[in-house]
């Protein structure tokens, strides 16, 4: 913000830095004309935001929880995602905005979810899930240099963790390989990146754990080049049922990597039902450290 | 004024022709009888002001000095095209104005971003029916706007109908400047097929809106064509509200012979002819050129 004025935030409590402390001090820093508090009208913000866009600004949107994506989405999915193509090339939408999904706070189905497969889905949206410190900062700069609307799609359970991931000083644009392994291939997302490391430490097995962040236009490259030398691919999401994203990549790895294949592709996303509430329950939904290590042993056996 | 209307109007006819013909496929929804609104208020934009409207905005475009050829060209799917055919009637993309949307109130909220962005002074003036009225977005976007004093005016062409229903079975709330009141928004309810009235009131209230607030101009209009072109429905017919008519009419107590603004139809008959006959030699948009267009930048 310091270095483009032309950059601005929108969002509800940003003034007050947001729930999460997102936007702490920016307003003290560069005003409230460039720092904009909103109502609770996430409709119209979007579209706001695309309007900035339009007129020459670059609009940073904190869309707080993407369970409120489903309010913005036709700003999102219908305007910005398509007026650079339906515009014949004449306009961009140079949109960013960042958004906060995934469960473990007992908040419930409308402020747990993750709706990756939902938003990478509509052509004309980039989208980028960074699992480290690093790499959520350089997405945060890259999403807001980019010429097109950026979603940055920040996972709730490493809000405010401070792990590092081996080569994370490299761009969030490309999924890339974090553990090499000669058995199997674990595709992740998010803290799933982490946990399968600890998995693949714990079970002992050679396992090559890729860290797929760039979700829209999915990069699923380094997967497939993965599974050339491994043959058995584990595809893990913290999105629910078998429509989660996972299923995507698993169908993208076999279009072109079938033949590399000792084992059906494994996909192990959460159950096809809302987050519940009850530490109990959300507890029992939730991918663990268990499950991953379990889902590797069969792959391993298949 | 007389001759920007019938540019409009035979246009629209044309458009309207060139459709039956099987020339133009896709949703077409004409602009017919909504001339005086368009050129009433957009006689008076500004270089940096900037324009937003709906499915109905071949007018618009047209008022506002946009090129009727590549106008056509784009409705009829050409390279040619405005938008090179990717855009279509409802997706349209020119200089002054930014975008016309399929979505019933969709460019509301994104004139009201774009007016933040405009340098002081230039103002975002944005059409939409009274259909839109009722959606979420208009509600949302008269509070920002007014919350935010931006400089918007928000035209509303109420035609008393939104796709095939009345509006007495979509709100209880008649007048669209109640809306507006709410917010303590400037608004004035208009007969939107007088151009002279027109004028004189949105230059009453861009006044206002450059000073630095909303404002909201409602103007009743007579939708003379159907939803869109084709629905069996609906066909045209004359109208006695039709403001190309009651211009003539006024213009002719003024001393202006028939025959003069005859002419003036048939000038711009001929124009729209010409322009189609050329568009139609045109090679058809080709996906080759288009596929890469979905980002600015390949990630």
């Amino acid at each position: 913000m310091t270095s483009d004025s032309t950059v601005m935030v929108l969002g509800e409590d940003v003034t007050a830095g947001g729930p999460f402390g997102l936007t702490k001090g920016l307003v003290d820093g560069h005003g409230p004309q460039r720092v904009r508090n909103t109502p609770i009208s996430e409709g119209a913000v979007m579209g706001v935001a695309v309007g900035l866009a339009l007129g020459g600004a670059r609009p940073f949107v904190d869309l707080m929880f993407c369970d409120f994506m489903t309010a913005a989405s036709d700003q999102l999915f219908n305007h910005a995602a398509k007026i650079h193509f339906m515009s014949g090339g004449n306009y961009s939408v140079p949109l960013a905005v960042w958004t906060i999904g995934g469960g473990g706070t007992r908040w419930g189905a409308q402020h747990s979810q993750r709706l990756d497969a939902w938003i990478s889905g509509v052509p004309g949206i980039k989208m980028i899930a960074p699992a480290s410190p690093k790499l959520a900062a350089a997405a945060v700069l890259e999403a807001t240099a980019d010429p097109d609307p950026v979603v940055v799609f920040a996972d709730r359970a490493l809000l405010y963790s401070r792990q590092d991931l081996p080569g994370d000083s490299g761009s969030p644009w490309r999924s890339r390989v974090v553990r090499t392994g000669s058995e199997l291939t674990v595709a992740a997302t998010g803290r799933l990146v982490h946990l399968a490391l600890d998995a693949a430490a714990a079970i002992g097995a050679s396992a090559e754990v890729v860290d797929v962040q760039r979700l829209a236009p999915l990069d699923v490259e380094p997967v497939v080049d993965s599974v050339t030398r491994t043959s058995r691919l584990l595809v893990l999401h913290d999105e629910a049922g078998p429509g989660a994203l996972a299923a995507t990549i698993a169908a993208m790895v076999q279009d072109v990597a079938f033949w590399e294949l000792d084992a059906p592709i494994a996909r192990l996303p959460s159950p096809a039902t809302p987050v519940p509430a009850a530490a109990s329950l959300e507890d029992a939904y939730a991918l663990d450290a268990d499950d991953v290590a379990g889902a590797m042993k069969r792959l391993l056996q298949a | 004024m007389y001759e920007a209307m019938a540019r409009i109007r035979e246009f629209e006819e044309l458009v309207a022709r060139a459709r039956a013909e099987g020339h133009l496929p896709g949703l077409l929804h004409l602009s017919t009888g909504g001339e005086a609104v368009a050129v009433g208020v957009l006689g008076l934009l500004g270089e940096h002001d900037r324009v937003y409207t709906s499915h109905r905005g071949h007018g618009h475009f047209l008022a506002a000095g946009e090129d009727p050829g590549a106008l056509l060209a784009e409705l009829a799917g050409r390279a040619t095209g405005l938008c090179r055919g990717c855009g279509g009637s409802m997706h349209l993309m020119g200089r002054r104005v930014v975008l016309a949307t399929g979505i019933v109130g969709g460019s509301l909220p994104i004139a009201l971003g774009h007016a933040l962005a405009l340098p002081p002074d230039a103002v975002s003036i944005v059409f939409f029916g009274d259909g839109a009225v009722q959606t979420g977005v208009f509600h949302e976007t008269l509070n920002l706007a007014t919350l935010w004093r931006a400089r918007v005016l928000f035209v509303c062409e109420n035609n008393g109908w939104a796709e095939f229903t009345t509006r007495d079975e979509h709100t209880t709330v008649e007048a669209v400047t109640a809306h507006a009141q709410i917010y303590g928004m400037p608004a004035e309810t208009i007969d939107g097929g007088d151009v002279l009235t027109v004028r004189a009131a949105a230059g009453r209230l861009l006044q206002h809106v450059r000073a630095g607030g909303p404002a909201l101009l409602e103007c009743q209009i007579t939708r003379m064509r159907a939803h869109y072109e084709g629905d069996p429905r609906r066909s045209a017919a004359a109208d006695p509200h039709d403001p190309m008519e009651r211009l003539a009419a006024t213009l002719v107590d003024d001393g202006e012979r028939t025959a003069t603004l005859a002419a003036v139809r048939r000038t711009a008959t001929i124009a729209a002819e010409r322009a189609l006959a050329d568009v139609l030699a045109d090679p058809p948009a080709s996906l080759h050129d288009t596929a890469q267009l979905v980002f600015s930048r390949q990630p």
